[in-house]
């Protein structure tokens, strides 16, 4: 307790259980110090915690006992490590003399979570708590963040040891953020000076680092267009006219295309996933690749660059800003708006401004987004739900998008909403879900009860799961295999569980319905019925070339 | 592009659990390890793990990124054959009747540089130091003629024709910059 309190832990997501029972009852005594919130399910405690993480910059903490409730984490910790989400996994341990024994809820923790952590640790004796923990919180917020667990068996717990505290800044096999090379800048500057097509795309790495401020700095005295990846949303404000939009399988049309027109294409912390790429084998070859990351494996991983920028993005913008030429581009940046006109009018008008007709998931979004000023944090469940809101929600500041991007995880929403509000309790949480995701993880419900945690939930309910229903419709044939559902009465359950809401069923409802969800700061839970056959376009057909973008007309 | 043998050189920290995130990035691309030998290395508390695998280049430098990113190794890189100077060391058993009827075992020593390492009554045990395909043709032939009633070949050892140390290297870097390298 004492290590957790020196690591600036102020709010703890756990579920207690035998072989973690010690540090529970330490717990107790620290009520002043430590907020802990009492999930309903282990890997509920896992997603609020990253949804903690992900909006305040700190490291979410997660404790939970041994066995099922290790193994209930390790979806959330998988998570974790694929968005690069700092996090500290305490998980329960039988007795060391009973370790390999198959002891009562005895599970290879450490076995289980080395391939999806940064570092795994069992603490078998006492004297190692503090060095552990230090060491835990120094990995999991250094460099490339990403989850950490601690193993911690129950005679460890007991044992008393002289408490011993130095905080951990150093570990000479792991040196996580790399030096920034002179020559690697001044290559990178030579082909961002020479270009006449230049593009930005920004990832996560940006708001990892914070260098949101250094990314403008950047972008603008360039004049160089940008798009953001999925996890890269928030990291410019969405009206900065530099901001050309979301890149990918269900992004905008422009920023696709230009991907596979412009002369430089500049990858800023962001890892070039297949869903951002497509077929690798068309994607931007007519362009010199700059790539800046802090990880080394993830240059040349994907997409093989001209220019390696190694470095936080914190040290490398800047360095690049201050040797680059001033330019304009105003040609380049101008073809921009004829892809975003055909898109405005083949896509936007009819899933944001329908006339008539069943409502529509993204008219949904962009009301409560208006409703908010463009100022909430978004939490999005997976699916279509995730890809409508990453299309039409709008940001005004940085860490306003909590979203489970590399593992895709259903019934991510509820438990990341309510971390997000831990993290952030004066903003505005909105969270989209489908009735799929909703019902993954909906006894969380219990936990916004008990603490009032005021999260505004959204379910755009289409009785499907949505996002298969249109690969089905789209790739097999409309042969609809198990995505249709009955479901329950939302609204009964959330006041089941005393949470006030309403559901719409017609468009004319819907602005009073946003407007009461947003009138205090109390949890509440949104329903609207949206049409059942909605699909997300454009899109870019999974391993298609990124300038193959279906448009749905 | 061209598939041929590589050799891998990890050097880690003395913790537990160090192979088994190694061989989990092997098994996640399906990779098979060809050999492996782990030891202590010349510097006190750092193992040294040396990993023969049939690869292309492009799969074997990102297999050797994930490898150095781990918290606990040091550092990784690979090297051909041409870039190493490389030993492995196998062990003979065979029956000591067998190898008597043979006549005179002359020959065989002076043709394979071989030790004897044991010899009664029952069973004679010899060594021989060298590359796959020396040990490989000295089991075969001894196979054919008096048999072979055990066989064991070791992991590659080796060492870098470079004049680049690269783990001191490193571990000096760190000295000068943060004033320690423990």
């Amino acid at each position: 307790m004492q290590s957790l309190v020196k690591e600036g832990v102020d709010t703890i997501f756990g579920y207690p259980g035998g072989a973690i029972m010690p540090v529970f009852d330490a717990l107790y005594d620290y009520d002043k110090h430590i907020n802990h919130i009492l999930t309903r399910h282990e890997q509920g405690a896992t997603h609020a915690a990253q949804g903690y993480a992900r909006v305040s910059g700190k490291v979410g903490v997660c404790l939970v006992t041994s066995g099922p409730a290790a193994t209930n984490t390790i979806t959330g910790i998988g998570d974790a490590m694929l968005d690069s989400t700092p996090m500290v996994v305490i998980t329960g341990q039988v007795a060391a003399p009973l370790l390999g024994t198959d002891a009562f809820q005895e599970i290879d923790v450490v076995g289980i979570t080395q391939p999806i952590t940064k570092w795994a640790y069992q603490i078998r004796k006492a004297e190692d708590i503090a060095w552990a923990v230090a060491r835990a919180f120094y990995i999991a917020r250094s460099g490339r963040p990403g989850p950490v667990v601690l193993d911690f068996a129950k005679s460890a717990q007991i044992q008393e040891v002289e408490f011993d505290y130095k905080p951990c800044t150093f570990i000479r096999s792991y040196l996580p953020v790399p030096e920034v090379q002179p020559s690697q800048i001044e290559a990178a500057v030579a082909l961002i000076n020479g270009a006449k097509k230049p593009f930005a795309l920004v990832g996560q790495g940006v708001v990892l680092a914070n260098a949101e401020v250094e990314l403008k700095a950047f972008l603008e005295k360039g004049n160089i267009p940008a798009a953001w990846t999925l996890l890269g949303a928030s990291a410019m404000s969405s009206d900065f006219p530099l901001n050309k939009g979301f890149l990918g399988m269900h992004g905008n049309v422009a920023p696709n295309m230009k991907t596979n027109e412009c002369d430089v294409l500049i990858a800023i912390g962001m890892r070039f996933d297949d869903r951002v790429t497509g077929d690798l084998k068309t994607y931007a070859k007519q362009a010199k690749i700059i790539h800046l990351d802090i990880d080394t494996a993830e240059i040349g991983k994907n997409v093989i660059p001209d220019a390696p920028v190694l470095g936080s993005a914190k040290d490398t913008l800047p360095a690049l800003t201050a040797k680059m030429n001033e330019a304009k581009h105003t040609e380049w940046i101008a073809s921009f708006e004829e892809y975003d006109k055909l898109e405005f009018e083949k896509v936007i008008l009819r899933e944001v401004y329908p006339e008539s007709g069943e409502m529509t998931m993204g008219e949904v979004i962009h009301k409560v987004s208006e409703a908010t000023n463009n100022k909430a944090v978004l939490v999005t469940d997976v699916g279509q739900n995730q890809m409508m809101a990453a299309r039409y929600f709008k940001y005004s500041e940085t860490r306003s998008m909590v979203t489970s991007g590399g593992l895709g995880t259903m019934g991510f929403g509820i438990p990341a909403a309510m971390g997000a509000k831990m993290g952030a309790p004066e903003r505005t949480v909105c969270m989209f879900s489908g009735d799929g995701g909703f019902q993954m993880t909906i006894q969380e419900l219990g936990t916004i009860m008990q603490e009032q945690i005021g999260v505004k939930m959204i379910i755009l309910n289409n009785h499907f799961l949505g996002m298969v229903r249109q690969w089905q419709e789209m790739f097999f044939e409309e042969r609809y295999s198990f995505t249709e559902m009955v479901n329950p009465d939302f609204i009964a359950i959330a006041k089941a569980y005393r949470i006030d809401g309403t559901e719409v069923k017609k468009r004319d409802e819907l602005d009073a319905a946003i407007a009461d969800m947003l009138k205090d700061d109390k949890p509440y839970l949104l329903v609207v019925n949206v049409e059942k056959k909605g699909m997300v376009f454009p899109m870019v057909p999974a391993g298609a070339c990124v300038t193959n973008i279906l448009l749905g007309d | 592009m061209e598939t041929k043998l590589y050799t891998i050189t990890v050097f880690s920290e003395n913790t537990v659990g160090l192979l088994g995130q190694i061989t989990i990035i092997f098994t996640r691309r399906n990779i098979n390890i060809e050999t492996l030998s782990v030891s202590p290395s010349a510097i006190k508390g750092i193992h040294k793990f040396t990993i023969t695998l049939f690869a292309t280049e492009d799969v074997v430098s990102k297999v050797v990124k994930q490898i150095d990113k781990r918290i606990d190794i040091l550092k990784a890189y690979y090297n051909t054959d041409e870039d190493l100077v490389f030993q492995e060391i196998a062990l003979y058993k065979i029956a000591t009747d067998k190898l008597l009827e043979k006549g005179s075992i002359e020959d065989l020593i002076r043709k394979y540089h071989i030790r004897i390492l044991e010899m009664n009554n029952d069973f004679v045990v010899l060594q021989k130091a060298g590359h796959y395909t020396e040990t490989q043709q000295m089991f075969e032939e001894l196979r054919e003629s008096v048999g072979v009633l055990q066989f064991i070949r070791s992991g590659r050892v080796a060492i870098t024709r470079s004049k680049v140390e690269r783990l001191s290297d490193m571990l000096e870097g760190i000295q000068k910059k943060f004033g320690k390298n423990d």
